[in-house]
């Protein structure tokens, strides 16, 4: 009887712990949108973490993009040649890519790549006493330092997550036509026939930039509110890297839910 | 990393993602059924439309020119009300006709259209009067088996005669 | 109005249990007052409430004649830029140089053109004599010198109040003395008041112009070096000429020495 009590307290324990958490990230997130303004103003800020967040993920972005490509289209080959439709192959691999692949898969990468870098940047400023000098330089941390960084991760994550589809297509396409001999002509033409720019695209775009909100909030949110010794700074990126996963995983279903709805 | 290096790398950062966009977009996506002012539409009823969907392509003579919009149930008919928004570089006769059809055998289903031969054109919320709807694998094999009983049955009765 | 900075009766505490109760501190302007006390005696603390980065339960704490306690974010942020502050270890932005680091405030704050930004922070940097470093990054500086130009990064906008946080910590003695020498300067020669809060005796004895001594969250002495170095209470004589044992004894209350070593029925 206690070990049954002692069980249902730790899963209400670590419920109000979830939910009490997710509602500091969204609380924290209103309080970056209100000191936005200067990093529109001074656009300059968020160019340089555009670079940190976006520019240095390019090459695992892009690598990722084309392996993941030539692996499915060398799996879909195999089992679309078993019905005498490797052509479709094309099909598979842009609704795969476009649809889940591209925008999981890249915002998977950029929380690990870039998100952890954010929270540990702000974690160790936190921890060095950064934070405090700019406050007391009257100039505000959430403004200069949070936004920025917030900006910079929520306009690079749709471009990344363009690249690793278009290099993922590419990746299909060296796999299947010039390596297996799929005809070209038909793998783009029934790519084309079945990918709708609207319902596929613009679909997939949505739901990285929705990502790229939620990542960048977490990691800014997490390096933020890190307790300002090693440990906690090292702490904190783990937990960017776990709950930016689980966020993004737990948003594509929901995602992916309302956008079928809206199509059937 | 100075400064002006930095902005180097991020613009060419930025032209690469819309480059990957525009690639997914025209080369990978189909762009030509693009914005709503492209399109126009036209709605056909249907007395069954099997296992029609929302964004079925609407096809020509093979050729896509358009896609379902919307389907719904017409509650003064009793049928399939079915919305199609069709290219706007695609005209069609207002006597022409549209039918449910399947591709291939297990295919999707999709809305064919065959030009009529009329000289005013369909506009924008206008009816296709002439529709057919699908052909229901039960009905066709009922209607089948009940030709075939006819068949039988007449044959019995003509021996019977005899 | 002498003072420019006035707290009185001030509680503050984290949660439940008090770090500071019932202070009473005046600054006066011009003046260079040193804060002291033993590690962890809530003078740290006391310097954050008077840069407005904390606020207090009760009590009231002026800054210009301004209270602190019932400001917005806005007003507190246009006190700030009056106040100056030197952390610990200095503070420095890691990913700046040294020289973006002094003309920092004057970015932020001030539409001066650049090449005026750039004399103002080649001064600043002059005076603390580290215009040399200027392009280095704060990374490749000893922590002496970081020390200095986070000093110059403080005064950057010429503040009224200068708070100074451990500034002594973890220097060698030439590096010490220099900081010491520059904040007594810097006061004079700009018209600065300073709070400075340190347990390091012997330097801030040599500069500053009056001493509170904090323990255990209260005032328990103030005076000038003269009076604090002649001064009998007991716990002062002992802080000030590093006595290990005193009121302030060496052992942590602990059990008895029998019962932590399981002596008990031996030990008479």
């Amino acid at each position: 009887m206690e070990t049954i009590l002692h069980g249902l307290r730790t899963v209400g324990d670590t419920t109000l712990r979830i939910v009490e958490r997710i509602g500091a990230i969204v609380l924290f997130l209103g309080k970056i949108l209100r000191y936005s303004g200067p990093s529109f103003q001074r656009f300059g800020l968020v160019i340089r973490e555009m670079y940190f967040a976006g520019v240095q993920s390019l090459i695992i972005i892009l690598v990722s993009g084309l392996f993941v490509g030539m692996v499915l289209g060398l799996q879909g080959f195999e089992t679309l040649q078993s019905y005498g439709s490797s052509e479709s192959v094309g099909v598979l691999v842009a609704l795969s890519l476009m649809r889940e692949l591209g925008p999981v898969v890249s915002a998977l990468l950029f929380a690990s790549r870039a998100g952890s870098a954010i929270t540990a940047e702000i974690g160790l400023m936190k921890a060095t006493e950064q934070l405090s000098a700019m406050e007391m330089m009257a100039v505000n941390p959430m403004a200069r330092v949070v936004a920025p960084r917030f900006w910079g991760g929520v306009i690079s994550m749709p471009l990344l997550a363009a690249l690793f589809g278009a290099m993922g297509i590419i990746g299909g396409f060296l796999v299947t036509v010039v390596m297996l001999g799929v005809d070209s002509g038909a793998f783009w033409s029934q790519m084309q026939a079945a990918v709708d720019f609207h319902h596929d695209i613009v679909n997939g775009m949505i739901k990285s930039l929705v990502f790229g909100i939620a990542v960048s909030a977490i990691a800014t949110f997490e390096g933020y509110e890190a307790p300002p010794t090693a440990e906690g700074v090292s702490g904190a990126t783990t937990r960017t890297v776990v709950s930016s996963s689980l966020a993004i995983l737990a948003l594509d279903l929901l995602l992916t839910a309302f956008m079928m709805k809206g199509w059937n | 990393m100075n400064r002006t290096t930095l902005n180097l790398w991020v613009g060419i950062f930025v032209l690469l993602g819309f480059a990957a966009f525009l690639m997914l977009a025209f080369k990978v996506g189909n762009l030509s059924f693009g914005g709503a002012g492209s399109t126009y539409d036209v709605v056909a009823h249907f007395d069954n439309i099997g296992q029609l969907k929302e964004r079925a392509p609407v096809r020509s003579a093979g050729v896509l020119v358009g896609r379902v919009q919307s389907v719904s149930f017409d509650t003064k008919h009793y049928n399939a009300e079915v919305r199609m928004a069709i290219d706007a570089q695609y005209h069609f006769p207002v006597d022409s006709s549209a039918s449910v059809l399947t591709s291939g055998i297990l295919g999707e289903q999709y809305v064919g259209l065959d030009a009529g031969g009329d000289d005013k054109m369909l506009k924008n919320g206008d009816e296709i009067k002439l529709a057919q709807g699908a052909m229901v694998l039960e009905r066709l094999i009922g209607q089948f088996l009940f030709n075939k009983a006819q068949d039988g049955g007449s044959d019995k009765t003509a021996k019977g005669v005899q | 109005m002498t003072n420019l900075v006035e707290i009185s009766d001030l509680n503050f505490g984290y949660g439940e249990s008090l770090v500071l109760k019932g202070i009473n501190l005046t600054v006066p302007r011009g003046s260079l007052v040193a804060i002291m006390g033993l590690s962890g005696c809530g003078k740290t603390t006391l310097l954050r409430l008077m840069g407005g980065q904390l606020q207090a339960q009760q009590g009231s704490v002026r800054v210009a004649g301004q209270e602190l306690n019932h400001m917005d974010e806005r007003q507190l942020y246009a006190m700030r830029r009056r106040i100056g502050m030197l952390f610990q270890f200095g503070a420095l932005f890691t990913d700046l140089t040294v020289f973006d680091n002094v003309a920092f405030q004057m970015r932020e704050h001030t539409d001066l053109p650049e090449s005026m930004i750039r004399d103002l922070t080649l001064m600043k940097l002059n005076a603390v004599g580290l215009r040399g470093v200027q392009s280095l990054m704060p990374s490749e500086l000893s922590g002496g010198m970081a020390r200095r130009v986070a000093l110059a990064r403080a005064t950057a906008l010429d503040p009224q109040l200068m708070l100074y946080d451990e500034p002594f910590t973890g220097l060698d003695p030439i590096s010490l003395g220099a900081i010491g020498r520059l904040v007594r300067q810097f006061n004079d020669a700009l018209g600065i008041t300073s709070v400075l809060v340190t347990h390091d005796v012997q330097e801030s004895m040599k500069i500053v112009d009056y001493i509170y001594f904090v323990a255990d969250g209260v005032i328990v002495a103030q005076g000038s070096p003269a009076e604090i170095r002649a001064s009998t209470l007991p716990f002062v004589h002992q802080f000030v000429w590093g006595e290990a044992d005193g009121p302030m004894p060496f052992h942590y209350p602990s059990q008895t020495m029998g019962a932590d070593f399981g002596l008990a029925g031996e030990v008479r």
